[in-house]
């Protein structure tokens, strides 16, 4: 006979106010095999973990119930001291009378509540009965990690690892690193020149020995599991030889041919042969293959020609490469939407509607102006700059219903960088609401008000159409209930931040969440917002939403905290809910296979003494399984049953009902 | 309504001149609205003492010139006592009056009060009336 002790958790007043606990309590002590049932005020507290040891030693106990919160809660504390106090751990169970009782039956005199913890509990009791001791599982880890996206995010995550000793393949898939912050001029709230703080970065990221920097290359394909991860990334061809290249740029000064910078934003042309940006890392050219008349017609080759170090080949194809790692962080970044999607405001269609990256690059001293704000239209200096925010942000309509949380704050620097260098100007900024939380966020937009005049209205703008060379802007100034209408010479839409463009298709391969705009989604907002539902896969920047950099590279960091942390144990323990296959009964129609969500499910040859494969079975990868069950309710022939909640178990419980 | 915005208005001679008056600086206001909140006589206002102070950031001082507000305000200061930016703009008011009384246009044309009403208003009340309403 099994001896069973129930402690009822009162959980203050969570669980009292509803259900009867001293009555769950005194039903149990009926069941068979119980030998011992309280209720407590706290049975999460240091006096509450306390008496459930006392109780297992003093009753001899061989299993416990804990009927109290979400398992999510407090299952480990629980499993915890029943170790401390000589149980497997796995004869711990919890059964939930919170959240599944109290928290939805409200009204105590209908003993709803009471009766349903009642029933919940008794089921946990029989599956308990059913339990066999489980050992966790013991897996080796790889002590190296894979970085994707080399923006600010990526970069500090690969730094922070590199420091902490161990290695990282940071893999990017334009020529060079340094993302969307690299195109940016100075930055809110210091207003440091934004190369000057990413540009020593890169380098570190560059000339640390235990960061491989693979740069025009993607992830093609994710194996394995937390601590052994498989992955196959595609080196695209740059068409010179990156060994020995010296980075001249003699091949670039010579190139006789041009096509729009996507660095530049449209603003400028680049070479066929090009870097990205003049500090660019690796400063290693790269042919832009469509484009170049040598790869396609073979007529010119004028790069190669000039190339000292004879580094150029025309006939470079791509590699794959194989590595293998414990952890993988993930910061792929963002892009903007589509301003052409917003023909109100004239963007495409005017010339002098920019968006706010094409601003950055115009203020920049290394952009397309040399940092002198000019229009694309004429290259005159404009005197009255519109500036309107949440474009296609806050527009459930056209656009996305979040707010891009930092356009606010951009926008406020663009008015200022504008005033600093166009003296007699006047800025417009039509916004709906100015979101400025942060450290000294706020009083840095008052100082673009007060100390550089920025003009700001709030309301949006309906209309932006050409006037005699004038782009005319018609919004409404609502705090004074007008219409207005602006002569301007330039307007900048502060876009909104959406996902990139291929994240769902990156997801798929890494096996992790994204939500309804392909954001990455976190393991938990608040308490675990760098990790995803994957082990051994975290998220860092602007792949889970906007943000700015203080915010991106403190999640860089946070991840390479996760990632180190997993790598100072040779082996990790997981949790042993894991399905298992029977051997004799499976065969290996591999429906199992196909219904696993993690992949967890691999193909296993038996063999006979010759060599000869005589059968086919499946096996579950203690790694990878999560414990959700599905390849059960799958299994035809019932071959697969889950640990802890084995059919025998689950019947056990829905028996007792 | 409907205006139109550009620099010269913005700032125009005339704003700088308010400004130069009352002490005060338009730019700090950020139209929370408490000032029109807590004034006792905004009601009796053409434009509420926060709108004074956002059509005279949009330079569109001939609108504030036209309301009656700058000749309800009682000067209780109020609003600047509650201004979380420090404005008062019961002085941007004051300013606005001194523009109006230096040209030498009375408010208040002082024959055509009515005598029995002079007799029976307290001395410092009419004092104070037309130091506030006459040049
Ligand atoms: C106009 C504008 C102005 C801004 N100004 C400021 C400012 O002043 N201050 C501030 O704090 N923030 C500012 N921001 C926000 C700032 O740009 C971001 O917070 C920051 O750049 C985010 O960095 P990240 O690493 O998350 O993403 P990104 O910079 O987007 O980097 C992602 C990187 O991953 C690479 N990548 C993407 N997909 C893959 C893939 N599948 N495989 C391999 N590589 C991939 C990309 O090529 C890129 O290099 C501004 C934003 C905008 C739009
Ligand atoms: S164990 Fe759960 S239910 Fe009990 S006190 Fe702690 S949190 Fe509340
Ligand atoms: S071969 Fe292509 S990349 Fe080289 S110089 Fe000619 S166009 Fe440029
Ligand atoms: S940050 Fe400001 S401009 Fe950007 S979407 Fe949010 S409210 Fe609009
Ligand atoms: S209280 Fe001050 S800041 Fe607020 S609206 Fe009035 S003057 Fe402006």
């Amino acid at each position: 006979m099994p001896r069973i002790g129930v402690f009822v958790c009162q959980c203050g007043n969570n669980i009292a106010a509803t259900v009867d606990t001293k009555k769950v309590a005194e039903e149990m002590k009926k069941l068979p095999g119980v030998v011992f049932t309280c209720d407590y005020k706290f049975m999460c507290s240091s006096p509450g973990q306390d008496m459930l040891k006392q109780a297992i030693k003093d009753n001899k106990l061989d299993g416990i119930i804990v009927s109290a919160c979400s398992p999510h809660m407090h299952e480990k504390t629980f499993r915890k001291a029943a170790e401390a106090a000589g149980l497997n751990p796995y004869q711990c169970e919890v059964t939930n009378i919170r959240e599944q009782c109290s928290w939805v039956h409200h009204d105590k005199t209908k003993a709803v509540g009471t009766v349903k913890s009642i029933d919940l509990t008794r089921m946990t009791i029989e599956r308990l009965k059913k339990n066999k001791p489980l050992k966790k599982i013991k897996i080796p880890i790889k002590k190296r990690a894979l970085v994707i996206g080399g923006g600010i995010a990526g970069i500090q995550a690969a730094l922070d690892i590199a420091e902490g000793g161990r290695e990282v393949i940071l893999v990017e898939k334009e020529p060079s690193i340094g993302g969307n912050m690299a195109r940016l001029s100075e930055t809110f709230p210091t207003m440091d020149c934004s190369q000057c703080i990413l540009t020593p970065k890169m380098v570190e990221a560059e000339l640390n020995e235990n960061i491989t920097l693979l740069t025009y290359s993607e992830v093609e394909k994710v194996d394995g599991y937390i601590g052994n991860f498989t992955v196959q990334i595609r080196r695209k061809s740059k068409f010179v030889d990156e060994e020995r290249c010296t980075g001249c740029g003699e091949c670039m000064e010579k190139c006789p041919f041009k096509t729009e910078s996507g660095f530049e934003l449209g603003l400028t042309k680049r070479k066929i042969i090009y870097t990205p940006f003049p500090q660019s890392v690796p400063n290693v050219p790269v042919i832009d293959a469509p484009n170049c008349p040598k790869i396609q017609k073979d007529k010119c080759g004028a790069c190669a020609i000039v190339c000292g170090p004879k580094c150029i080949d025309f006939k470079m194809e791509d590699k794959i490469v194989t590595e293998e790692v414990g952890a993988i962080v993930v910061a792929t970044g963002y892009q903007l939407m589509p301003n052409e999607r917003f023909g109100e405001y004239g963007y495409g269609r005017i010339k002098d509607v920019i968006s706010g990256m094409q601003f950055e690059r115009l203020a920049s001293s290394s952009g397309p102006t040399g940092g002198e704000i000019r229009r694309p239209s004429d290259g005159k200096v404009p005197k009255n700059v519109v500036f309107i925010q949440c474009v296609g942000s806050r527009d459930e309509k056209k656009g996305v219903s979040y707010c891009s949380k930092v356009c606010c704050m951009y926008t406020a620097k663009h008015t200022m960088l504008y005033k600093h260098k166009v003296h007699d100007g006047q800025s417009f900024v039509f916004y709906m609401d100015i979101r400025s939380g942060g450290k000294r966020y706020e009083e840095f937009v008052r100082k673009a008000i007060e100390h550089d005049d920025a003009m700001y209205l709030r309301g949006r703008v309906s209309r932006v159409y050409e006037r005699d060379g004038k782009v005319m802007v018609q919004g409404a100034d609502t705090l004074s209930g007008s219409q207005v209408e602006i002569e301007a010479d330039m307007v900048v839409l502060a876009t909104a931040i959406v996902s990139r463009e291929g994240a769902d298709t990156l997801a798929q391969k890494l096996g992790i969440g994204y939500d309804k705009y392909k954001f990455y989604n976190e393991y938990h907002p608040k308490l675990r917002p760098v990790e995803t539902v994957t082990a051994g896969i975290f998220l860092a920047g602007t792949c889970m939403g906007p943000m700015d950099i203080p915010e991106s590279v403190a999640q860089g960091s946070a991840a390479a905290a996760k990632a180190l942390s997993l790598f100072s144990a040779d082996e990790m323990a997981r949790e042993p809910i894991t399905s298992v296959v029977n051997k004799a009964t499976c065969n290996a129609c591999w429906d199992c296979l196909t219904a696993c969500p993690y992949s967890a499910i691999e193909r296993e040859s038996v063999k006979d003494r010759q060599g000869n494969i005589v059968k086919w079975l499946a096996r579950v990868n203690e790694g990878v399984c999560q414990g959700c069950g599905v390849c059960v309710a799958a299994c035809r022939s019932k071959s697969i049953d889950l640990r802890g909640y084995t059919d025998e178990q689950v019947f056990a419980a829905i028996n007792s009902f | 309504m409907k205006i139109k915005l550009a620099k010269e208005e913005i700032e125009s001679a005339s704003i700088h001149q308010l400004q130069r008056i009352s002490g005060e600086d338009l730019k700090k206001c950020y139209q929370c609205g408490n000032c029109s909140g807590g004034c006792p006589v905004s009601f009796e206002m053409d434009i509420a003492p926060s709108q004074v102070m956002r059509f005279l950031q949009l330079g569109k001082i001939e609108e504030v010139m036209k309301a009656n507000s700058m000749w309800v305000c009682v000067g209780c200061l109020q609003c600047y006592s509650r201004c979380p930016k420090g404005c008062s703009v019961a002085a941007v008011l004051e300013g606005l009056r001194q523009t109006v009384l230096r040209k030498g246009e009375d408010f208040e044309k002082i024959k055509e009060i009515p005598i029995p009403f002079l007799e029976k208003a307290p001395q410092q009340a009419i004092v104070c009336g037309f130091r506030k309403l006459v040049s």
